[in-house]
């Protein structure tokens, strides 16, 4: 099965995307807006008068920390993607194929004592993030939630194709986000000679699809899993631990 | 709160470097290094662009820039500006962040006014209290 998983996960996943290589992150203005039932069931819990804790593992928005430290709550915010791009992480496995160690990437992401929160937001992290720490983390996660806490995060379905483009998500209302395309950054460098040089950097890439069967075997340990479907080739997933 | 003129706040420049307490009484702007606690009470901080600080900040209002490694506990307000790179925990009344500002942490409001303890009379200006025999340097270093 995990050889099968594996063989299906390489479909989407760049033949051209090294882990580890310097990719930051940077957004254009554009924002799209879009339903999202999945934060609506969310957003119940964010109405609580009790303030409670969350933990955002994409990109820095102003947006999501304003929203919810408005409601009271406290924000912890984490950009795991941008994290993976540590050349740090870069190792051979047994086989000596190139892979992130996914030891040392807890070990310097995610350190949070057990069942410290309510509700992670985890958006489209794992369509994105090198194979070799999306299990690792989502086991961290589960153990960083509360029993009863919630984790929303989004898939991609198969007929998004392989350049489905990365997002990061802003909360404007109870079901309603933002999604601002993250691109690849252009970088301005002086070289040895004193010239200007032009570095592009790659934006991130799809890794892979997960079909139900994946999501659901990826979220096992929790408690209880729920799908919501979308128009935009994007399934909503809220898991309870 | 945007970049200070020269003379409204203490100046830290971008090639000096402080490994130690800094405390006072009176506005800082840095655009250097500083490593240690920075404390000032009722006062305003600003992290320029070239500022890399890494320690914990008490101060009233904080605008930062640069990067900041530590904890900031700023009694009226943060400002982080797109440029801003924050890895640490932040206690506030209240914040505004541009579009492009990194954090890692904790981002916390607190509703009622944390009143800062007064400034030290013995401590008029700004101070520097270096743990030179920890950072086993000097404790002011022009690069």
């Amino acid at each position: 099965m995990a050889s099968v998983t594996h063989s299906f996960m390489k479909l989407f996943r760049g033949p051209s995307t090294v882990p580890g290589q310097g990719v930051r992150p940077v957004s254009t203005t554009q924002r799209l807006t879009r339903r999202s039932s999945g934060l609506g069931a969310v957003s119940r819990t964010l109405q609580s008068e009790e303030p409670i804790c969350v933990l955002d593992i994409g990109s820095t928005s102003a947006a999501n920390i304003r929203y919810l430290t408005q409601r009271g709550h406290k924000i912890y915010s984490e950009d795991l993607l941008e994290a993976s791009t540590d050349p740090a992480l870069i190792t051979k496995d047994e086989q000596g194929q190139t892979i992130l160690d996914s030891r040392r990437f807890l070990a310097d992401n995610l350190v949070y004592p057990a069942a410290q929160f309510d509700i992670v937001l985890c958006w489209n992290l794992a369509d994105y993030m090198p194979e070799s720490l999306v299990k690792p983390v989502v086991a961290r996660l589960w153990s960083t939630i509360k029993p009863g806490g919630m984790l929303l995060a989004f898939f991609h379905t198969r007929e998004a194709g392989p350049d489905a483009p990365c997002y990061r998500y802003h909360i404007v209302d109870n079901d309603i986000l933002e999604m601002q395309h993250v691109e690849a950054r252009r970088d301005l460098r002086r070289g040895p000679t004193g010239v200007l040089h032009t570095s592009i950097e790659k934006s991130f890439r799809l890794q892979r699809v997960f079909n139900n069967r994946h999501v659901e075997n990826l979220f096992r340990d929790f408690g209880s899993i729920k799908f919501f479907l979308t128009r935009d080739n994007i399934r909503e997933v809220l898991v309870v631990r | 709160m945007d970049l200070p003129k020269t003379g409204e706040f203490a100046h830290i420049g971008k090639s000096v470097v402080i490994k130690g307490e800094l405390s006072g009484s009176e506005d800082l702007y840095i655009d250097g290094t500083v490593e240690g606690t920075i404390q000032l009470h009722g006062n305003n901080l600003v992290i320029g662009p070239n500022g890399h600080v890494h320690a914990d900040v008490n101060t009233k209002v904080v605008v930062i820039h640069g990067k900041l490694e530590g904890n900031i506990r700023a009694s009226e307000r943060v400002e982080l500006r797109k440029s801003a790179v924050i890895v640490g925990d932040i206690v506030t009344q209240r914040i505004a962040m541009e579009d492009g500002a990194y954090v890692k942490g904790k981002v916390e409001i607190q509703r009622e006014a944390a009143k800062p303890s007064p400034p030290p009379a013995t401590k008029p200006e700004l101070q520097v209290e270096a743990k030179s025999a920890a950072a086993g340097s000097t404790p002011v270093t022009k690069q």
